[in-house]
């Protein structure tokens, strides 16, 4: 077992030119999303251009980690060779109300065989992987 | 609307090869394709070398310009694919390719999609990358890389808005083994299933038991377009296309799961597109082909096309009504689930096979015959059919 949600050895995240911010925020526990400037609105994910009035003046922002439960999944088929003796993982998809209602996916932690309940409220937790070269963080979410 | 090209265009001949499991096909991808367009001319009378067009989707591999090579077709005019992965270009492949004829861009287009998943990989299986960028990056570290996974989570929000059950997916899954168990061509032609079967079966992703899932096959399906006019020159029953559509609603590409209306199978813009095309309702639908991914595609697509109110789910969606005896036949080829993952066309070819009354599981009448494509992507497509009757 790993101190991770999921055990080790899937492909890992890596920023690009549009959105090393928000992988940078996370090594910093910080979670930094899409705001465009010019009419605060948000988006996610990252984006060229502001999708609301088309200003390129789209800059990363921190918010809060918390969000609620938009929607979930209960995955039992490991489609992945790093994934087969996992069991059972959740993830989520979840709303943050305080950034435009833009939706993140990550995994619920504790119990994957407990219930889900769509609406309630989570929290993030930034899972660091330290021995990954490079090192990354995800971030995920756990019931309030 | 007027000056659509309901009516104009119509199907000649349809065609596939034999169907395999995934990975068992004897001959390679480019070969079963130019099998199926064979036997696609064959069925309608048409000299393989006559074919002037082609239309795919998916980024199928088969180059037509290869093909009409191989097939020493005179000369090349048309030559499409409908952007957008999945088999949500099914019916928009035949669009493209009825619009070409209708516009006169073409003569005979033949609209096809082949498949050898052992020569060039699986669906079903996550990225082996070692480092993910991009959309990607959001979603595949969190164990979230399959299509059954990318859809689930919409079918789970659909689901829970309107209080669905499991039984409504089953039910879906029931009808189209129940019609392959009569379709000598289906993969799962001999192996019934029933509701114990179903629900003792694993849980792929919840809502998703192993039933609710397609299959994954080798194998290529095509049909053969011309003009209506030019139809009436061919020895079968034409088969008229009433409408074809495709596209998506407001941000449906919206990366990372932002689509705003997220519990959806991404036809709410276009449902109404299709039945003004086609001048029908959902009422006038004698038979219906609804693609298969996934069973809670099948939901959501047979909502938005205004067949069932989402909050009558559960008393709609049972397995007589989508029987040839029922209210609304479904698959009647046995689908995505059961006959063969074709990336759809073969839900296309088994909608001209009712028209023409040539389907393994008939209906007694099928003049206005139904195709939905490719829930939840985006683009998505749909399509209808209508005998001589209709137009």
């Amino acid at each position: 077992m790993s101190d991770y949600y999921l055990n080790p050895g899937l492909a890992q995240p890596m920023g690009t030119e549009l959105d090393e911010p928000y992988w940078s925020g996370l090594r910093e526990n910080l979670l930094r999303v899409q705001q465009c400037q010019a009419c605060q609105g948000f988006q996610w994910g990252p984006e060229w251009i502001c999708h609301h009035c088309h200003s390129d003046d789209v800059t990363f922002v921190e918010v809060a980690a918390e969000g609620v439960i938009y929607s979930y999944e209960r995955v039992w088929h490991p489609v992945h060779p790093a994934l087969s003796d996992q069991g059972a993982y959740v993830v989520v998809l979840v709303e943050l109300p305080h950034a435009g209602n833009i939706r993140m996916v990550g995994n619920l932690l504790g119990d994957a065989e407990a219930d889900v309940t769509i609406g309630v409220g989570v929290r993030g937790v930034f899972e660091h992987h330290e021995d990954a070269d490079p090192a990354f963080t995800l971030l995920q979410w756990e019931r309030v | 609307m007027s000056n659509t090209m309901r009516g104009q265009v119509a199907v000649v001949g349809v065609g596939e090869t034999e169907y395999y499991k995934r990975g068992q096909a004897p001959d390679a991808e480019f070969k079963l394709a130019l099998n199926a367009i064979l036997r696609a001319c064959e069925n309608a009378g048409v000299d393989p070398r006559d074919v002037d067009g082609f239309a795919s989707y998916s980024n199928d591999r088969s180059d037509p310009s290869k093909l009409a090579a191989a097939l020493g077709c005179k000369e090349l005019r048309f030559s499409n694919m409908q952007w957008g992965g999945g088999g949500g270009g099914g019916s928009a492949a035949i669009s493209n390719a009825a619009a070409a004829i209708y516009s006169g861009v073409a003569d005979t287009v033949v609209v096809f999609r082949a498949l050898a998943q052992g020569q060039f990989g699986r669906f079903g299986q996550g990225p082996r990358t070692n480092a993910i960028r991009g959309d990607f990056a959001y979603t595949i570290p969190y164990g979230l890389m399959s299509p059954a996974q990318m859809f689930a989570m919409k079918v789970v929000r659909f689901m829970h808005e309107h209080g669905v059950e499991q039984n409504a997916l089953r039910a879906i899954s029931l009808a189209c083994y129940e019609h392959a168990q009569a379709n000598p061509r289906a993969v799962m032609h001999g192996r019934p299933l029933d509701e114990q079967k179903y629900d003792e079966s694993r849980w792929i992703v919840e809502p998703f038991h192993l039933f609710d899932c397609c299959l994954e096959n080798d194998g290529a399906a095509a049909m053969v377009l011309v003009s209506a006019e030019k139809a009436k020159d061919f020895p079968g029953k034409p088969c008229y296309i009433l409408g074809a559509v495709g596209g998506s609603h407001y941000r449906a590409g919206a990366s990372v799961h932002n689509t705003p209306d997220y519990a959806t199978s991404t036809f709410k813009s276009l449902a109404p597109r299709l039945y003004e095309m086609a001048q029908v309702t959902a009422g006038d639908v004698d038979v219906l082909q609804s693609y298969e991914n996934f069973t809670g595609g099948v939901l959501m697509s047979i909502v938005e096309h205004g067949f069932c109110e989402p909050e009558a789910c559960n008393e709609f969606f049972t397995k007589d009504r989508f029987l040839t005896s029922g209210q609304l036949p479904l698959n009647t080829s046995g689908g995505n689930l059961a006959e063969c993952y074709m990336h759809g066309l073969g839900l296309n070819i088994e909608a001209v096979r009712q028209v023409r009354g040539e389907s393994t599981s008939q209906v007694d009448k099928a003049d206005v015959s139904m195709v939905i494509s490719g829930p939840m992507v985006t683009p998505v497509s749909c399509s209808i059919f209508g005998s001589e009757a209709t137009v």
